[in-house]
């Protein structure tokens, strides 16, 4: 699997983010987006995802169906966690397992896997802000997409659940995935890094 | 079309949960229909003759309660984003997330409009022409709402907004569903005619609102 980025545009109300932007990225790789405040890195990592509107470029994802549109092979963490505060954990990851396709690790195993085995059964409402992040992850492993787009997922995170955040990540990468991820922070595993810099 | 199940089954779910707004909807037409007698005053004749109407009325204001939490909380908490990537077609999640929302709404006012019936003193006939005419109608006021509900997502407290702008889209509805009660109590019409109209707006508005809400959402993206 193989992705193609190439002269890649984005205007957000009249202002270009970024534009001439080219990348490529093979399996096993991770790519960091780092760059200053305002940069475009989740501008980037939104545009991939398929949830705004490109003004030119091209990405091309080889070694895939080409009729399942890009946004279908990837997974998107984003700031927002998507987490409905009346559902449960094992809930909310059932429905997302059903939602997205192609099931992977059952939910309860997801949960033990990023170390929530215990509030199974909690309502969303009543977890930490570190603990709504790691739901966030187990989502990722409930359904298998090869791409992951990653926006500061270490935001929140103790040092352990960094650690295991960087295990879950390594672990795509050699089951041959992809992922891409904007943050701040060094990462604990070894990537790319690609840096943006802010537009004038 | 697990997909496309497992949406609405989660919509279900989070309407029965606490703020959820299941109920709140058929809480609030039990209390429209309950204060028309007051302002009218006991004039059973009078209810009964514009019982119907009142119904119909009161249904429609109570469907715009929790309206505009349809889209506006997925939209909020990025929920919104990731259904879109699920590969089920945003029309379809529409379709999905109106279903669910009519289960919880719609279908609870229609059946309860006969047992609110009594208190305005409609005739048993006149029972039956509402209920047959909410359950035909009341799908139809979900998916025009969703088209409002799409597009103002985006606001803080856009709830007033959808009012207004969906409301006049009502009428059409309004009018057909009374006219269909009316003519099954002996009108000049025949009922067939203004309910196969009725339903046709249903179905019209399932079609036309999916597709229009899934072009709202997508033109927020900017």
């Amino acid at each position: 699997m193989h992705l193609r980025v190439s002269d890649l545009a984005v205007t957000r109300s009249g202002r270009p983010i970024f534009s001439k932007l080219s990348f490529t990225l093979s399996a096993g790789e991770a790519l960091a987006l780092t760059g200053p405040n305002g940069a475009g890195k989740s501008t980037l990592l939104r545009l991939l995802a398929g949830l705004l509107p490109m003004s030119a470029g091209k990405i091309v994802l080889d070694g895939t169906d080409p009729d399942t549109p890009f946004s279908e092979e990837a997974h998107y963490l984003g700031h927002r966690d998507a987490l409905k505060p009346a559902l449960s954990s094992v809930e909310v990851l059932t429905f997302w397992r059903a939602m997205l396709g192609r099931p992977a690790l059952a939910p309860r195993d997801a949960l033990d896997r990023v170390g929530l085995g215990h509030a199974a059964t909690l309502p969303s409402a009543y977890l930490s802000a570190g603990q709504r992040r790691r739901l966030s992850l187990a989502r990722l492993l409930v359904a298998h997409r090869p791409i992951w787009l990653l926006d500061e997922p270490t935001a929140a995170l103790d040092q352990a659940s960094e650690a295991m955040f960087g295990d879950l990540v390594a672990d795509h990468l050699t089951r041959g995935g992809l992922a891409l991820i904007a943050t701040h922070t060094p990462l604990p595993i070894p990537t790319r890094t690609l840096s943006l810099k802010a537009s004038a | 079309m697990n997909a496309f199940f497992a949406l609405i089954r989660r919509d279900l779910l989070l309407a029965t949960r606490i703020g959820g707004g299941a109920g709140v909807g058929l809480v609030f037409f039990l209390m429209l229909v309950t204060i028309m007698p007051f302002a009218i005053g006991p004039d059973m004749v009078l209810l009964a003759r514009i019982g119907p109407a009142i119904l119909w009325v009161a249904a429609l204001l109570a469907t715009l309660i929790g309206l505009d939490r349809l889209f506006q909380a997925d939209e909020e908490d990025g929920s919104l984003d990731l259904l879109r990537m699920s590969g089920l077609p945003l029309p379809l999640i529409v379709l999905a997330k109106g279903i669910a929302h009519w289960l919880v709404t719609g279908l609870p006012l229609a059946l309860a409009a006969p047992f609110l019936g009594l208190l305005l003193a409609l005739e048993p006939q006149a029972l039956l022409a509402v209920t047959v005419t909410l359950l035909a109608g009341t799908p139809a006021l979900t998916f025009i709402g969703a088209t409002g509900a799409a597009l103002t997502a985006g606001l803080r407290r856009g709830g007033l907004i959808l009012a207004v702008l969906v409301m006049p889209l009502m009428i059409p509805v309004l009018i057909f569903g009374i006219s269909a009660t009316s003519a099954a109590l002996g009108g000049p019409l025949p009922f067939r005619t203004p309910f196969a109209i009725l339903c046709g707006l249903g179905l019209f508005a399932m079609v036309t609102g999916t597709v229009s809400s899934a072009l709202a959402i997508r033109g927020a993206e900017t």
